[in-house]
């Protein structure tokens, strides 16, 4: 196979795509016949309006009190307000690891680096926030350029062992922060995840569920494509009676009937957990599909290449097979996980208070009364931010990678 | 050989993650543990184990309420449970406890709130709940005193003049679909031999919106929700809630059948709100009473006849612990619903039966 895409040769074959000034694109696209210049003016006139409207609503109609006056609320739900420091060091050591990853992984401080070092100044400037706010994503911002700094000097050998032990390590520290450990009067008294609400918990519920259900969606690909028919069939089970049943239902088996089939007194776990494990459950069906839909794409002659070689199956399926196969699906893999993401608004229906459910609840404080437009508004662009983040580095890996040049 | 590298590293992290994930989660005082005993003896144990002793085991009361009622349960913006509904979790809290802060609000849809009263995951249902026959004995709840008299209404505007049903012939009304509210709707109406359109949305802010923009005369749900939202109204002052009750809903606490003495401390803690008014007994001057000479009060407080002994609380001054931390009736409902909130909803049949409303207190003695 030829592999190495993006050198001198390959580029030559590509088509040629030529360059236009400003004006000149605006003529040649835009005007370039009279029902074409028709059609530009019409919907420009139809951007302009809704335009007009929208912001005519936003700075005249909308009362944004509501936001600065629950934010706490919607950044960490009911997350004890004592404790929020530990939150804080979270975002913090955040930052440094960006920073050291960053110099571990890409080496240079390129335009994305800019991008995510400018994040922390841009939030300083909403107006509402608090100087120790304001401090704290300084703090942020420094140590990642501390991070980014430091691990360029240091003789690290092994670059992406090192970041994902670092990585690692992160989400054990993050997840002892949140958490807390030690007695109730401790320096860091436990807060149960079901006090975890707001943006805090709908990344969380996002994060771990996306990060737990991607190996077990790829064992149940592997596991439906099997000669084994024991695995082969407990696998197709799996898949098809969980894409036959909507999500809401697995959430509320978790939440109201699981209680109903365990023995009395089996001790409960945390609502929140069991959200989460019915997301991931989910998920991992759609992923398995999906990640078949890569290794069904693979030519035989990768297969018989490989043994061929002497590669033993296992070799051949972490070596060959998987690399390519998801390699192809990277971008239907990455639609999923958007809809994952958008998908945790579900656990709103059964009382938890994530980024919606804090919306709702919001809604119905007295002295907040009729603020749908602006609360969801906000929660929206929320969303569409983590959203379009998400898509916008799958297609940064997919360039990396050089998928769909070859 | 780089990618087997990378895929069992990847395989090394996520075993660790799940394994801190379920170390963080697994909570151990979310719900109702067993003490240990000897296993031939547990299941009979389980079976006779009361709801108070589950409830003291455990530290603090689960209170299946609302999240999203605006004046009887939200999150206020310091993230803390609050409103009229919520308070009577926390003063059954506090008769237990002597702490209303012993609580745990389980928020729940209107259809999951039975099944998780029925599973044992809550011990009580406040979140403004309807007594009806079917729910009482189908659904094996036992409702306690009603703490809020609701009923339908309708509201419209002021200019049409509309006083009452009869009014509103050939009138729309705005109306969510699905709900008892529509049917008590054509069911009134059908009674009052009036002809109207119904104007059906999927949720009520949609319903209620599109009063305001005009789309149907009068738009009609519970009344204390019509005040409630009436203040967003882009000019309240030109409605008008018209004097129609077109339904009952006794609003109240709900426990699962079976257990009477729990019941009957849902019951006794609601009642001693309601005794507090009518003896003038306040947070504010509890203290003053503590040497009265009236046997009525004396009983209340704990001063003699021990009556908090008899629904099982050792905290002889329990209904004190309640009025101290929560208030009389009058403080939770002016408090939550009363003239210095936005709702300003007048008392009605929620006063006292000395006042021409409803509420009405057995005597404890």
């Amino acid at each position: 196979m030829t592999t190495v895409a993006g050198t001198p040769s390959d580029r030559s074959v590509l088509p040629i795509t030529e360059r236009y000034t400003v004006l000149g694109w605006v003529r040649r696209n835009l005007f370039s016949d009279l029902f074409n210049s028709l059609l530009t003016l019409v919907a420009l006139a139809f951007i302009v309006f809704i335009a007009r409207l929208l912001l005519r609503w936003a700075f005249f109609t909308a009362e944004w009190g509501v936001i600065p006056a629950n934010f706490n609320l919607i950044m960490r739900g009911q997350y004890p307000a004592t404790e929020a420091w530990r939150l804080w060091l979270v975002i913090h050591l955040l930052g440094g690891v960006v920073g050291i990853t960053w110099r571990l992984i890409s080496g240079q401080f390129s335009g994305a680096a800019r991008i995510l070092i400018a994040i922390p100044f841009v939030l300083m400037l909403i107006p509402f926030f608090s100087m120790g706010t304001r401090l704290n994503l300084l703090i942020a911002a420094a140590a990642a350029g501390a991070g980014f700094y430091i691990a360029g000097h240091m003789p690290i050998q092994r670059r992406g062992r090192a970041a994902a032990y670092l990585l690692l390590a992160y989400l054990v520290v993050m997840l002892i922060l949140l958490r807390g450990i030690g007695a109730e009067e401790g320096p860091m008294p436990p807060v149960q995840p079901i006090l975890w609400g707001g943006l805090l918990l709908s990344l969380l519920l996002a994060f771990f569920g996306i990060t737990l259900s991607f190996p077990l969606g790829v064992l149940l690909a592997l596991g439906r494509q099997s000669k084994l028919p024991a695995i082969r069939v407990i696998s197709v089970i799996y898949i098809e009676f969980i894409r036959g049943v909507p999500l809401i239902s697995l959430l509320f088996m978790g939440q109201v009937m699981l209680q109903l089939f365990l023995p009395d007194g089996f001790p409960l776990v945390d609502r929140v957990l069991r959200a989460l494990v019915a997301i991931t459950l989910f998920s991992a069906a759609y992923t398995a599909e999906n990640v078949r839909g890569g290794l069904q794409s693979i030519s035989r002659g990768q297969y018989e290449a490989a043994q061929a070689l002497g590669l033993s199956t296992y070799q051949s399926t972490m070596h060959i097979i998987l690399p390519q196969a998801l390699r192809a699906v990277i971008p239907v893999l990455v639609g999923q996980f958007i809809s994952l993401f958008k998908d945790t608004t579900l656990v709103a229906l059964v009382g938890i208070f994530d980024l919606l459910g804090i919306a709702r609840t919001i809604l119905a404080n007295p002295d907040w009364l009729g603020t749908q437009q602006e609360v969801y508004a906000i929660i929206a662009v929320l969303f569409w931010i983590f959203s379009y983040s998400m898509s916008y580095a799958s297609r940064r890996i997919e360039q990396r990678l050089g998928v769909g040049e070859r | 050989m780089k990618s087997m590298r990378k895929l069992n590293k990847a395989g090394m992290i996520l075993s660790m993650v799940i394994g801190m994930i379920i170390a963080a989660c697994m909570s151990p005082a979310a719900g109702p543990e067993v003490v240990e005993s000897d296993e031939a003896a547990a299941p009979a144990m389980q079976e006779v184990q009361s709801t108070l002793s589950i409830v003291q085991e455990r530290g603090k009361l689960v209170c299946i309420g609302n999240a999203q009622l605006p004046g009887f349960g939200f999150l206020d913006s310091e993230g803390n449970f609050s409103g009229f509904d919520v308070d009577y979790c926390r003063a059954i809290a506090a008769a237990i406890f002597g702490d209303a802060n012993a609580l745990e609000v389980r928020p729940a849809t209107a259809k999951e709130r039975f099944t998780i009263l029925s599973s044992g995951e809550g011990d009580v249902i406040i979140r403004n709940t309807t007594w009806t026959m079917s729910r009482d004995t189908d659904l094996g709840m036992n409702f306690g005193p009603t703490t809020f008299y609701d009923g339908q209404g309708l509201m419209v505007r002021k200019e049409s003049g509309v006083a009452t049903l009869q009014d509103l012939q050939g009138a729309s009304v705005c109306v969510v679909t699905g709900t008892t509210t529509e049917l008590n709707l054509a069911d009134q109406f059908a009674a009052a031999g009036v002809d109207y359109e119904a104007v059906v949305f999927e949720d009520f802010d949609q319903s209620f919106n599109a009063y305001d923009e005009g789309r149907c005369d009068a738009v009609t749900t519970d009344k204390s929700s019509l005040v409630s939202r009436q203040t967003t109204l882009t000019v309240p002052g030109d409605h008008v809630i018209i004097n129609v009750t077109l339904s009952k809903e006794p609003l109240g606490p709900a426990v699962r059948h079976g257990d009477d003495q729990w019941f009957d401390i849902v019951n006794w803690v609601v009642y001693s709100t309601m005794l507090a008014e009518e003896h003038g007994i306040t947070s504010q001057n509890v203290d003053s009473y503590m040497d009265s000479n009236d046997p009525n009060i004396r009983k209340l407080l704990g001063l003699e006849g021990d009556f908090c002994a008899k629904i099982g609380l050792s905290n002889a001054g329990c209904f004190v612990d309640v009025i101290k931390q929560l208030g009389n009736y009058a403080e939770i409902y002016d408090r939550n619903l009363g003239p210095d909130t936005v709702f300003d909803l007048p008392r009605g049949l929620n006063s006292l039966y000395t006042d021409g409303g409803i509420l009405y207190a057995p005597p404890i003695r």
